[in-house]
Protein backbone atom coordinates (compact mmCIF):
# COMPACT_ATOMS: atom_id res chain seq x y z
CA UNK A 1 0.00 0.00 0.00
CA UNK A 2 2.74 2.13 0.87
CA UNK A 3 4.85 1.70 -2.35
CA UNK A 4 1.49 2.02 -4.29
CA UNK A 5 1.46 5.43 -2.42
CA UNK A 6 4.85 6.47 -3.24
CA UNK A 7 4.58 5.41 -6.81
CA UNK A 8 1.45 7.85 -7.47
CA UNK A 9 3.60 10.69 -5.44
CA UNK A 10 6.37 10.32 -7.51
CA UNK A 11 4.16 9.77 -10.96
CA UNK A 12 2.49 13.14 -9.85
CA UNK A 13 5.78 14.77 -9.51
CA UNK A 14 7.71 13.97 -12.47
CA UNK A 15 4.01 14.96 -14.26
CA UNK A 16 4.16 18.55 -13.16
CA UNK A 17 7.96 18.90 -13.88
CA UNK A 18 7.14 17.69 -17.40
CA UNK A 19 4.38 20.46 -17.15
CA UNK A 20 6.50 23.10 -16.31
CA UNK A 21 9.22 22.07 -18.61
CA UNK A 22 6.62 22.13 -22.18
CA UNK A 23 5.08 25.49 -20.75
CA UNK A 24 8.40 26.79 -20.33
CA UNK A 25 8.14 28.03 -16.72
CA UNK A 26 10.16 27.30 -13.73
CA UNK A 27 9.00 24.77 -11.58
CA UNK A 28 10.23 26.17 -8.39
CA UNK A 29 9.39 30.16 -8.57
CA UNK A 30 11.51 32.70 -6.83
CA UNK A 31 9.89 34.42 -4.00
CA UNK A 32 8.53 37.36 -5.12
CA UNK A 33 5.22 38.14 -3.66
CA UNK A 34 6.57 41.69 -2.73
CA UNK A 35 3.87 44.13 -1.75
CA UNK A 36 5.72 47.26 -2.96
CA UNK A 37 8.67 47.99 -5.54
CA UNK A 38 11.60 49.06 -4.11
CA UNK A 39 14.67 51.36 -5.58
CA UNK A 40 17.44 49.68 -6.16
CA UNK A 41 19.32 52.75 -5.55
CA UNK A 42 22.69 53.41 -3.38
CA UNK A 43 22.13 55.93 -0.47
CA UNK A 44 24.75 57.96 -2.44
CA UNK A 45 23.16 57.69 -5.88
CA UNK A 46 19.39 58.89 -4.15
CA UNK A 47 20.47 62.01 -2.57
CA UNK A 48 22.68 63.34 -5.11
CA UNK A 49 19.55 62.98 -7.43
CA UNK A 50 17.52 64.72 -5.09
CA UNK A 51 19.96 67.70 -4.52
CA UNK A 52 20.00 67.98 -8.36
CA UNK A 53 16.72 67.94 -9.36
CA UNK A 54 16.47 70.70 -6.33
CA UNK A 55 18.94 73.33 -5.77
CA UNK A 56 20.65 72.72 -9.32
CA UNK A 57 23.76 72.88 -7.80
CA UNK A 58 24.10 69.04 -7.11
CA UNK A 59 26.15 70.87 -3.83
CA UNK A 60 27.80 68.51 -1.07
CA UNK A 61 26.12 70.32 1.81
CA UNK A 62 23.14 69.42 4.00
CA UNK A 63 20.12 69.98 2.18
CA UNK A 64 16.93 69.84 3.89
CA UNK A 65 15.03 67.21 1.89
CA UNK A 66 18.27 64.51 2.34
CA UNK A 67 15.79 63.13 5.15
CA UNK A 68 13.44 62.00 2.99
CA UNK A 69 15.91 59.48 1.74
CA UNK A 70 16.04 57.96 5.18
CA UNK A 71 12.13 58.57 5.98
CA UNK A 72 11.29 56.34 2.67
CA UNK A 73 13.85 53.92 2.95
CA UNK A 74 12.13 53.61 6.76
CA UNK A 75 8.40 53.58 6.09
CA UNK A 76 9.35 50.91 2.79
CA UNK A 77 10.60 48.38 5.67
CA UNK A 78 7.56 48.58 7.72
CA UNK A 79 5.33 47.86 5.27
CA UNK A 80 7.56 44.90 3.54
CA UNK A 81 11.30 43.96 4.83
CA UNK A 82 13.58 41.23 3.39
CA UNK A 83 14.23 39.57 6.48
CA UNK A 84 10.43 39.41 8.34
CA UNK A 85 9.19 37.18 5.54
CA UNK A 86 11.96 34.50 5.59
CA UNK A 87 10.79 32.99 9.00
CA UNK A 88 7.34 32.68 8.47
CA UNK A 89 5.90 29.31 6.18
CA UNK A 90 6.28 30.40 2.33
CA UNK A 91 2.55 31.12 1.08
CA UNK A 92 1.54 28.94 -1.32
CA UNK A 93 -0.21 30.52 -5.08
CA UNK A 94 -2.84 27.68 -4.77
CA UNK A 95 -3.79 25.86 -1.68
CA UNK A 96 -2.91 22.16 -0.94
CA UNK A 97 -5.71 21.04 1.08
CA UNK A 98 -3.76 21.54 4.44
CA UNK A 99 -5.10 23.48 6.89
CA UNK A 100 -1.72 24.76 8.12
CA UNK A 101 -0.54 26.33 4.57
CA UNK A 102 -4.18 27.83 4.90
CA UNK A 103 -2.88 31.78 5.12
CA UNK A 104 -5.46 33.77 2.55
CA UNK A 105 -8.15 31.29 2.01
CA UNK A 106 -11.24 30.91 3.49
CA UNK A 107 -14.85 28.86 2.98
CA UNK A 108 -14.87 29.32 -0.99
CA UNK A 109 -17.05 26.37 -2.10
CA UNK A 110 -18.98 23.59 -0.58
CA UNK A 111 -16.73 21.21 -2.84
CA UNK A 112 -13.71 22.40 -1.87
CA UNK A 113 -14.36 21.67 1.71
CA UNK A 114 -15.68 18.03 1.09
CA UNK A 115 -12.38 17.82 -1.08
CA UNK A 116 -10.33 18.84 1.88
CA UNK A 117 -12.23 16.33 4.38
CA UNK A 118 -11.44 13.66 2.26
CA UNK A 119 -7.95 14.75 2.32
CA UNK A 120 -7.59 14.59 5.95
CA UNK A 121 -9.23 11.11 6.14
CA UNK A 122 -6.84 9.95 4.09
CA UNK A 123 -3.59 11.84 5.44
CA UNK A 124 -4.38 10.75 9.17
CA UNK A 125 -6.45 7.73 8.49
CA UNK A 126 -4.25 6.13 5.73
CA UNK A 127 -0.67 7.61 5.34
CA UNK A 128 -0.30 8.49 8.90
CA UNK A 129 -0.14 5.45 10.20
CA UNK A 130 1.58 3.30 7.55
CA UNK A 131 4.20 5.81 8.27
CA UNK A 132 4.53 4.84 11.86
CA UNK A 133 4.83 1.09 11.01
CA UNK A 134 8.15 2.47 9.61
CA UNK A 135 9.10 3.81 13.49
CA UNK A 136 10.04 0.65 15.26
CA UNK A 137 12.31 -0.46 12.81
CA UNK A 138 14.37 3.03 12.96
CA UNK A 139 14.46 2.45 16.63
CA UNK A 140 15.54 -1.29 16.69
CA UNK A 141 18.60 -0.11 13.99
CA UNK A 142 19.32 2.68 16.23
CA UNK A 143 19.52 0.66 19.16
CA UNK A 144 21.71 -2.43 17.63
CA UNK A 145 24.13 0.11 15.88
CA UNK A 146 26.38 0.70 18.42
CA UNK A 147 27.50 -3.10 18.93
CA UNK A 148 28.07 -3.46 14.92
CA UNK A 149 31.11 -3.16 13.62
CA UNK A 150 32.47 0.23 11.47
CA UNK A 151 32.42 -1.45 8.41
CA UNK A 152 29.00 -2.79 8.48
CA UNK A 153 28.23 0.76 10.20
CA UNK A 154 27.86 2.47 6.88
CA UNK A 155 25.48 -0.27 5.64
CA UNK A 156 23.44 0.63 8.58
CA UNK A 157 23.39 3.60 8.88
CA UNK A 158 22.42 4.39 5.11
CA UNK A 159 19.42 1.62 5.99
CA UNK A 160 18.56 3.35 8.70
CA UNK A 161 18.32 6.82 7.13
CA UNK A 162 16.42 5.35 4.21
CA UNK A 163 13.68 3.30 6.45
CA UNK A 164 13.35 7.43 7.90
CA UNK A 165 12.82 8.38 4.55
CA UNK A 166 10.26 6.06 3.95
CA UNK A 167 8.68 6.89 6.89
CA UNK A 168 8.28 10.27 5.82
CA UNK A 169 7.52 9.61 2.45
CA UNK A 170 10.08 11.53 0.89
CA UNK A 171 10.76 12.04 -2.73
CA UNK A 172 14.15 13.00 -3.40
CA UNK A 173 15.88 13.80 -6.31
CA UNK A 174 19.23 13.59 -6.48
CA UNK A 175 21.33 15.93 -8.98
CA UNK A 176 25.12 15.22 -10.07
CA UNK A 177 25.53 12.94 -7.71
CA UNK A 178 29.32 12.75 -9.44
CA UNK A 179 30.22 15.60 -7.27
CA UNK A 180 29.38 14.20 -3.43
CA UNK A 181 31.38 15.02 -1.07
CA UNK A 182 34.39 12.58 0.07
CA UNK A 183 36.36 12.07 3.22
CA UNK A 184 38.17 14.97 4.90
CA UNK A 185 36.21 17.41 3.41
CA UNK A 186 33.09 19.25 4.59
CA UNK A 187 29.80 19.51 3.27
CA UNK A 188 27.77 22.61 3.13
CA UNK A 189 23.89 23.26 2.69
CA UNK A 190 21.11 25.40 3.16
CA UNK A 191 19.19 24.66 6.38
CA UNK A 192 15.24 24.42 6.45
CA UNK A 193 14.53 22.08 9.04
CA UNK A 194 16.10 19.08 10.60
CA UNK A 195 15.01 16.48 7.71
CA UNK A 196 17.69 18.49 5.42
CA UNK A 197 20.46 15.44 7.83
CA UNK A 198 17.97 12.46 6.92
CA UNK A 199 17.80 13.62 3.43
CA UNK A 200 21.42 14.38 2.70
CA UNK A 201 22.68 10.98 5.44
CA UNK A 202 20.06 8.62 3.00
CA UNK A 203 22.07 9.16 0.57
CA UNK A 204 25.96 9.00 2.06
CA UNK A 205 27.25 8.97 5.32
CA UNK A 206 28.36 12.09 7.33
CA UNK A 207 29.67 13.20 10.68
CA UNK A 208 26.94 15.80 11.78
CA UNK A 209 27.95 19.04 14.01
CA UNK A 210 25.30 21.05 15.46
CA UNK A 211 23.95 22.61 18.97
CA UNK A 212 23.06 20.02 21.40
CA UNK A 213 19.30 19.88 21.96
CA UNK A 214 16.90 18.86 24.84
CA UNK A 215 13.96 16.54 24.18
CA UNK A 216 13.38 14.46 21.11
CA UNK A 217 16.04 15.76 19.26
CA UNK A 218 18.43 15.13 22.17
CA UNK A 219 18.00 11.41 22.43
CA UNK A 220 18.20 10.81 19.13
CA UNK A 221 21.50 12.65 19.07
CA UNK A 222 22.79 10.95 21.89
CA UNK A 223 21.71 7.53 20.40
CA UNK A 224 23.79 8.70 16.72
CA UNK A 225 26.74 9.11 18.77
CA UNK A 226 26.89 5.83 19.86
CA UNK A 227 27.77 4.61 16.33
CA UNK A 228 29.58 7.08 14.73
CA UNK A 229 31.82 10.00 15.53
CA UNK A 230 29.67 13.44 15.62
CA UNK A 231 30.35 16.53 17.15
CA UNK A 232 27.09 18.43 19.19
CA UNK A 233 28.19 21.43 21.02
CA UNK A 234 26.38 24.07 22.77
CA UNK A 235 25.41 27.64 21.33
CA UNK A 236 27.56 29.16 24.20
CA UNK A 237 30.28 26.73 23.71
CA UNK A 238 29.68 28.38 20.30
CA UNK A 239 31.24 31.53 21.41
CA UNK A 240 34.81 29.92 21.94
CA UNK A 241 35.24 29.48 18.42
CA UNK A 242 38.99 27.92 18.37
CA UNK A 243 37.25 24.88 20.50
CA UNK A 244 34.98 24.27 17.81
CA UNK A 245 37.73 24.98 15.27
CA UNK A 246 40.21 22.53 16.72
CA UNK A 247 37.65 19.52 16.79
CA UNK A 248 36.56 20.07 12.75
CA UNK A 249 39.86 20.82 11.82
CA UNK A 250 41.57 17.26 13.82
CA UNK A 251 38.21 15.74 12.09
CA UNK A 252 38.96 16.79 9.05
CA UNK A 253 42.51 16.02 8.82
CA UNK A 254 41.80 12.17 9.55
CA UNK A 255 41.49 11.06 6.05
CA UNK A 256 39.35 8.01 7.76
CA UNK A 257 36.80 9.80 9.16
CA UNK A 258 33.44 11.16 7.58
CA UNK A 259 32.78 13.95 5.71
CA UNK A 260 31.73 16.88 7.99
CA UNK A 261 27.90 17.64 7.27
CA UNK A 262 27.58 21.87 8.69
CA UNK A 263 24.65 24.28 8.19
CA UNK A 264 26.56 27.55 7.98
CA UNK A 265 23.21 29.78 8.11
CA UNK A 266 23.17 28.35 11.75
CA UNK A 267 19.18 28.40 12.04
CA UNK A 268 16.73 27.19 10.17
CA UNK A 269 14.96 29.67 7.21
CA UNK A 270 11.71 29.16 5.29
CA UNK A 271 13.54 28.03 2.10
CA UNK A 272 13.07 30.83 -0.03
CA UNK A 273 16.55 32.23 0.71
CA UNK A 274 20.10 31.66 1.81
CA UNK A 275 21.08 34.19 4.55
CA UNK A 276 24.65 34.71 5.77
CA UNK A 277 26.70 32.02 5.93
CA UNK A 278 28.86 31.98 9.36
CA UNK A 279 32.30 32.07 8.62
CA UNK A 280 33.76 29.54 11.19
CA UNK A 281 33.29 26.38 8.29
CA UNK A 282 35.37 28.31 5.55
CA UNK A 283 38.41 29.21 7.92
CA UNK A 284 39.52 25.54 8.30
CA UNK A 285 41.35 25.48 4.68
CA UNK A 286 39.44 21.54 3.19
CA UNK A 287 37.72 20.83 0.62
CA UNK A 288 34.01 22.40 0.48
CA UNK A 289 31.79 20.31 -1.11
CA UNK A 290 28.28 22.82 -1.40
CA UNK A 291 25.31 20.93 -1.74
CA UNK A 292 21.93 22.92 -2.66
CA UNK A 293 18.62 21.39 -1.37
CA UNK A 294 14.71 22.31 -2.30
CA UNK A 295 11.76 21.50 -1.17
CA UNK A 296 8.37 21.77 -3.47
CA UNK A 297 5.90 23.61 -0.87
CA UNK A 298 2.55 21.96 -2.43
CA UNK A 299 2.85 18.55 -1.10
CA UNK A 300 3.99 19.49 2.85
CA UNK A 301 5.97 22.84 4.02
CA UNK A 302 8.95 21.91 5.55
CA UNK A 303 10.57 24.47 7.40
CA UNK A 304 10.75 24.51 10.96
CA UNK A 305 9.29 27.35 12.13
CA UNK A 306 10.82 26.42 16.03
CA UNK A 307 9.29 29.42 17.99
CA UNK A 308 5.93 28.69 16.96
CA UNK A 309 6.20 24.48 16.86
CA UNK A 310 8.27 21.89 18.77
CA UNK A 311 9.68 18.82 17.57
CA UNK A 312 7.35 16.50 18.14
CA UNK A 313 4.55 18.52 16.90
CA UNK A 314 6.86 19.43 13.62
CA UNK A 315 7.31 15.55 12.67
CA UNK A 316 3.55 15.33 13.27
CA UNK A 317 2.63 18.21 10.68
CA UNK A 318 5.57 16.31 8.61
CA UNK A 319 4.16 12.93 8.57
CA UNK A 320 0.52 14.07 8.06
CA UNK A 321 1.21 15.87 5.22
CA UNK A 322 1.13 14.65 1.72
CA UNK A 323 4.48 13.86 0.88
CA UNK A 324 8.15 15.64 1.47
CA UNK A 325 9.21 16.29 -2.07
CA UNK A 326 12.67 18.16 -2.75
CA UNK A 327 15.60 18.16 -5.11
CA UNK A 328 18.94 18.19 -3.84
CA UNK A 329 22.33 19.35 -6.31
CA UNK A 330 25.46 18.21 -5.93
CA UNK A 331 27.78 21.21 -6.38
CA UNK A 332 31.49 20.86 -7.85
CA UNK A 333 33.96 21.26 -4.54
CA UNK A 334 35.14 24.40 -4.05
CA UNK A 335 38.71 25.43 -2.33
CA UNK A 336 39.69 28.49 -0.58
CA UNK A 337 41.49 30.42 -3.40
CA UNK A 338 44.93 32.82 -2.86
CA UNK A 339 44.36 36.00 -1.02
CA UNK A 340 40.28 35.09 -0.73
CA UNK A 341 39.91 35.68 3.23
CA UNK A 342 37.04 33.20 4.90
CA UNK A 343 34.47 35.80 4.53
CA UNK A 344 34.31 36.20 0.69
CA UNK A 345 34.84 32.39 0.85
CA UNK A 346 31.43 31.85 2.56
CA UNK A 347 29.62 34.21 0.40
CA UNK A 348 31.08 32.68 -2.88
CA UNK A 349 29.76 29.19 -2.08
CA UNK A 350 26.26 30.79 -0.54
CA UNK A 351 25.77 32.35 -4.07
CA UNK A 352 26.91 29.08 -5.39
CA UNK A 353 24.28 27.22 -3.59
CA UNK A 354 21.59 30.25 -4.25
CA UNK A 355 21.67 30.19 -7.65
CA UNK A 356 21.64 26.07 -7.91
CA UNK A 357 18.57 26.02 -5.84
CA UNK A 358 16.50 29.14 -7.37
CA UNK A 359 17.20 30.70 -3.90
CA UNK A 360 17.64 34.22 -3.19
CA UNK A 361 20.90 35.18 -1.91
CA UNK A 362 20.39 37.39 0.90
CA UNK A 363 23.19 39.34 2.88
CA UNK A 364 21.04 39.25 6.44
CA UNK A 365 22.51 37.48 9.25
CA UNK A 366 19.84 34.13 10.22
CA UNK A 367 20.66 35.44 13.62
CA UNK A 368 18.26 38.39 13.48
CA UNK A 369 15.55 35.65 13.86
CA UNK A 370 16.74 35.73 17.68
CA UNK A 371 18.87 38.85 18.09
CA UNK A 372 18.22 42.91 17.85
CA UNK A 373 20.19 44.44 15.00
CA UNK A 374 23.71 45.25 15.57
CA UNK A 375 25.03 49.11 15.90
CA UNK A 376 26.99 48.61 13.48
CA UNK A 377 24.36 48.30 10.61
CA UNK A 378 22.93 51.61 11.60
CA UNK A 379 26.60 53.15 11.87
CA UNK A 380 26.97 51.65 8.12
CA UNK A 381 24.22 53.97 6.73
CA UNK A 382 25.39 57.03 9.20
CA UNK A 383 29.09 56.68 7.49
CA UNK A 384 27.48 56.13 3.75
CA UNK A 385 25.75 59.47 4.23
CA UNK A 386 28.50 61.50 5.70
CA UNK A 387 31.03 60.67 2.88
CA UNK A 388 27.90 62.12 0.91
CA UNK A 389 28.10 65.41 2.98
CA UNK A 390 31.82 65.58 4.41
CA UNK A 391 33.14 63.87 1.18
CA UNK A 392 32.41 66.31 -0.83
CA UNK A 393 32.78 69.76 1.23
CA UNK A 394 36.68 68.74 0.79
CA UNK A 395 36.70 69.33 -2.77
CA UNK B 1 -11.00 36.73 -6.05
CA UNK B 2 -12.68 34.63 -3.18
CA UNK B 3 -9.38 36.03 -0.68
CA UNK B 4 -9.57 39.26 -1.38
CA UNK B 5 -13.78 39.88 -0.74
CA UNK B 6 -13.51 37.65 2.53
CA UNK B 7 -10.46 39.37 4.28
CA UNK B 8 -12.14 42.86 3.43
CA UNK B 9 -15.31 41.77 5.27
CA UNK B 10 -12.84 41.73 8.61
CA UNK B 11 -11.53 44.94 8.09
CA UNK B 12 -13.95 47.03 10.22
CA UNK B 13 -14.80 50.82 8.07
CA UNK B 14 -13.21 49.45 5.22
CA UNK B 15 -15.20 51.61 2.45
CA UNK B 16 -14.55 55.11 4.62
CA UNK B 17 -10.67 53.71 4.71
CA UNK B 18 -10.44 53.49 1.13
CA UNK B 19 -12.40 56.59 0.36
CA UNK B 20 -10.21 58.47 2.81
CA UNK B 21 -6.94 57.22 1.98
CA UNK B 22 -7.57 56.08 -1.90
CA UNK B 23 -6.06 52.89 -1.20
CA UNK B 24 -7.71 50.13 -3.54
CA UNK B 25 -9.37 47.06 -1.96
CA UNK B 26 -6.41 45.12 -2.51
CA UNK B 27 -3.76 47.19 -1.11
CA UNK B 28 -5.96 47.47 2.32
CA UNK B 29 -6.11 43.38 2.31
CA UNK B 30 -2.21 43.36 2.04
CA UNK B 31 -1.72 46.22 4.88
CA UNK B 32 -3.78 44.27 7.05
CA UNK B 33 -1.79 41.41 6.55
CA UNK B 34 1.14 43.24 7.10
CA UNK B 35 -0.34 44.74 10.51
CA UNK B 36 -0.79 41.38 11.60
CA UNK B 37 2.43 39.81 10.94
CA UNK B 38 3.75 42.92 12.98
CA UNK B 39 1.46 42.23 15.87
CA UNK B 40 3.26 39.42 16.91
CA UNK B 41 1.09 38.74 20.43
CA UNK B 42 -2.22 39.23 18.31
CA UNK B 43 -3.05 42.00 20.53
CA UNK B 44 -4.90 44.11 17.98
CA UNK B 45 -2.70 47.20 17.80
CA UNK B 46 0.57 47.93 17.02
CA UNK B 47 3.46 49.42 19.67
CA UNK B 48 6.62 51.17 19.00
CA UNK B 49 8.37 47.92 20.44
CA UNK B 50 6.53 45.99 17.40
CA UNK B 51 7.90 48.24 14.88
CA UNK B 52 11.59 48.34 16.53
CA UNK B 53 10.86 44.49 16.19
CA UNK B 54 11.18 45.13 12.50
CA UNK B 55 15.47 44.73 11.33
CA UNK B 56 15.48 47.02 8.59
CA UNK B 57 14.21 50.10 10.37
CA UNK B 58 16.21 49.40 13.37
CA UNK B 59 19.13 50.28 11.26
CA UNK B 60 17.51 53.29 10.31
CA UNK B 61 18.99 56.50 11.83
CA UNK B 62 16.22 58.53 11.74
CA UNK B 63 14.03 55.43 13.55
CA UNK B 64 12.74 56.81 16.65
CA UNK B 65 11.51 60.01 14.68
CA UNK B 66 9.35 57.63 12.10
CA UNK B 67 8.12 55.98 14.87
CA UNK B 68 6.90 58.61 16.67
CA UNK B 69 5.44 59.92 13.40
CA UNK B 70 2.80 57.10 13.80
CA UNK B 71 2.16 57.17 17.57
CA UNK B 72 1.19 60.76 17.54
CA UNK B 73 0.00 62.32 20.66
CA UNK B 74 2.31 60.45 22.58
CA UNK B 75 -0.07 57.53 22.29
CA UNK B 76 1.69 53.56 22.82
CA UNK B 77 -1.05 51.69 20.50
CA UNK B 78 -1.48 51.98 16.88
CA UNK B 79 -4.86 50.44 15.63
CA UNK B 80 -4.94 49.64 12.12
CA UNK B 81 -7.02 52.86 10.77
CA UNK B 82 -4.23 55.06 12.17
CA UNK B 83 -1.74 52.74 10.77
CA UNK B 84 -3.40 52.83 6.89
CA UNK B 85 -3.95 56.54 7.43
CA UNK B 86 -0.19 57.86 8.05
CA UNK B 87 1.05 55.10 5.19
CA UNK B 88 -1.59 56.86 2.86
CA UNK B 89 0.95 59.93 2.79
CA UNK B 90 3.28 58.05 0.76
CA UNK B 91 0.51 57.28 -1.85
CA UNK B 92 2.02 58.74 -5.17
CA UNK B 93 -0.17 61.96 -5.82
CA UNK B 94 -3.08 60.89 -7.73
CA UNK B 95 -2.72 63.35 -11.05
CA UNK B 96 -5.81 62.83 -12.65
CA UNK B 97 -7.98 64.03 -9.27
CA UNK B 98 -9.99 66.49 -10.36
CA UNK B 99 -9.30 70.21 -8.69
CA UNK B 100 -12.10 70.64 -6.43
CA UNK B 101 -11.44 74.16 -4.49
CA UNK B 102 -13.93 73.12 -1.58
CA UNK B 103 -12.93 69.69 -0.56
CA UNK B 104 -9.84 68.78 1.97
CA UNK B 105 -6.53 68.18 0.28
CA UNK B 106 -6.19 64.00 -0.16
CA UNK B 107 -3.90 62.73 2.90
CA UNK B 108 -1.45 62.07 0.14
CA UNK B 109 -1.00 65.38 -1.38
CA UNK B 110 2.46 67.55 -1.66
CA UNK B 111 1.49 69.75 0.92
CA UNK B 112 0.51 66.72 3.28
CA UNK B 113 3.68 65.12 2.56
CA UNK B 114 5.57 68.15 3.10
CA UNK B 115 3.98 68.43 6.55
CA UNK B 116 4.68 65.08 7.29
CA UNK B 117 8.67 65.72 6.76
CA UNK B 118 8.43 68.86 8.25
CA UNK B 119 6.90 67.14 11.53
CA UNK B 120 10.02 64.77 11.27
CA UNK B 121 12.05 67.69 12.21
CA UNK B 122 9.83 69.36 13.83
CA UNK B 123 9.41 67.39 17.49
CA UNK B 124 8.08 69.99 19.52
CA UNK B 125 5.29 70.39 17.37
CA UNK B 126 5.71 74.61 17.60
CA UNK B 127 5.38 75.18 14.06
CA UNK B 128 9.24 75.93 13.22
CA UNK B 129 11.76 74.03 12.95
CA UNK B 130 14.89 75.28 15.61
CA UNK B 131 18.58 75.61 14.94
CA UNK B 132 18.58 73.18 18.25
CA UNK B 133 15.94 70.71 16.31
CA UNK B 134 18.15 70.73 13.25
CA UNK B 135 21.26 69.92 14.59
CA UNK B 136 19.59 66.45 16.53
CA UNK B 137 18.44 65.21 13.35
CA UNK B 138 22.22 65.97 11.75
CA UNK B 139 23.31 64.38 14.54
CA UNK B 140 20.80 61.37 14.21
CA UNK B 141 21.85 60.93 10.95
CA UNK B 142 25.61 61.37 11.21
CA UNK B 143 26.84 60.27 14.91
CA UNK B 144 30.26 59.23 15.25
CA UNK B 145 30.87 60.48 11.62
CA UNK B 146 31.64 64.25 11.94
CA UNK B 147 32.61 66.63 14.63
CA UNK B 148 30.51 69.00 17.11
CA UNK B 149 31.80 72.13 15.03
CA UNK B 150 31.21 70.30 11.69
CA UNK B 151 27.03 69.62 12.73
CA UNK B 152 26.99 73.50 13.97
CA UNK B 153 28.53 74.72 10.91
CA UNK B 154 26.10 72.58 8.82
CA UNK B 155 23.03 73.81 11.05
CA UNK B 156 24.09 77.59 10.89
CA UNK B 157 24.35 77.28 6.86
CA UNK B 158 21.06 75.41 6.23
CA UNK B 159 19.37 78.29 8.39
CA UNK B 160 20.78 80.88 6.79
CA UNK B 161 19.76 79.68 3.44
CA UNK B 162 16.42 78.55 4.20
CA UNK B 163 14.92 81.51 6.98
CA UNK B 164 13.97 84.59 5.15
CA UNK B 165 11.85 86.14 7.96
CA UNK B 166 15.65 85.98 10.07
CA UNK B 167 14.12 84.55 13.10
CA UNK B 168 16.51 82.17 13.27
CA UNK B 169 13.85 79.16 12.66
CA UNK B 170 12.37 77.73 9.67
CA UNK B 171 8.86 77.58 9.50
CA UNK B 172 7.14 75.42 7.18
CA UNK B 173 6.53 77.93 4.63
CA UNK B 174 10.21 78.49 4.81
CA UNK B 175 10.62 75.13 4.18
CA UNK B 176 7.94 74.50 1.75
CA UNK B 177 10.14 77.53 -0.27
CA UNK B 178 13.19 75.91 0.25
CA UNK B 179 11.86 72.66 -1.63
CA UNK B 180 10.16 74.15 -4.14
CA UNK B 181 11.76 72.47 -6.96
CA UNK B 182 12.71 68.37 -5.85
CA UNK B 183 10.32 66.27 -6.69
CA UNK B 184 8.44 65.32 -3.70
CA UNK B 185 5.93 63.59 -5.14
CA UNK B 186 9.02 60.90 -6.62
CA UNK B 187 10.73 61.02 -3.12
CA UNK B 188 8.25 60.87 -1.04
CA UNK B 189 6.42 57.99 -2.75
CA UNK B 190 6.01 54.26 -2.16
CA UNK B 191 4.88 52.55 -5.45
CA UNK B 192 2.46 49.95 -4.32
CA UNK B 193 2.30 47.06 -6.42
CA UNK B 194 -1.18 46.04 -7.96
Amino acid sequence: MSWCCFFCLQWATLRMERGAKEKNQQLYKPYSNGIIAKEPASLEQEIQEMRRSGSGLGGAEFDMSDIFYFCRRGVESIVDDEVTKRFTAEELESWNLLTRSNYNFHHISTRLTVLWGLGVLIRYGILLPLRYTNIPGVVTVLCFSGRMKSFLSEKVHLMCYRICVRALTAIITYHDSENKPKNGGICVANHTSPIDVIILASDGCYAMVGQVHGGLMGVIQRAMVKACPHIWFERSEVKDRHLVAKRLSDHVADKSKLPILIFPEGTCINNTSVMMFKKGSFEIGCTVYPVAIKYDPRFGEAFWNSSKFGMVNYLLHMMSSWAIVCSVWYLPPMSREEGEDAVQFANRVKAAIARKGGLADLLWDGGLKREKVKEVFKEEQQKLYSKVLVGGEED
Amino acid sequence: MGSTSSTLAKIPNAEDLMQETGFTPAHLVRLYDRFKVLDKDKKGFLTPQDFVAIKELAMNPICDRIIGAFFTSGGETLDFPSFVRILAHFRPIDKNRPKEPTSPDPINSRSNKLKFAFQLYDQDKDGKISRHELLQVLRAMLEKQVTEEQLESIADRTIQEADLDRDDAISFEEFRKSLEKVNIDHKMSIRFLR
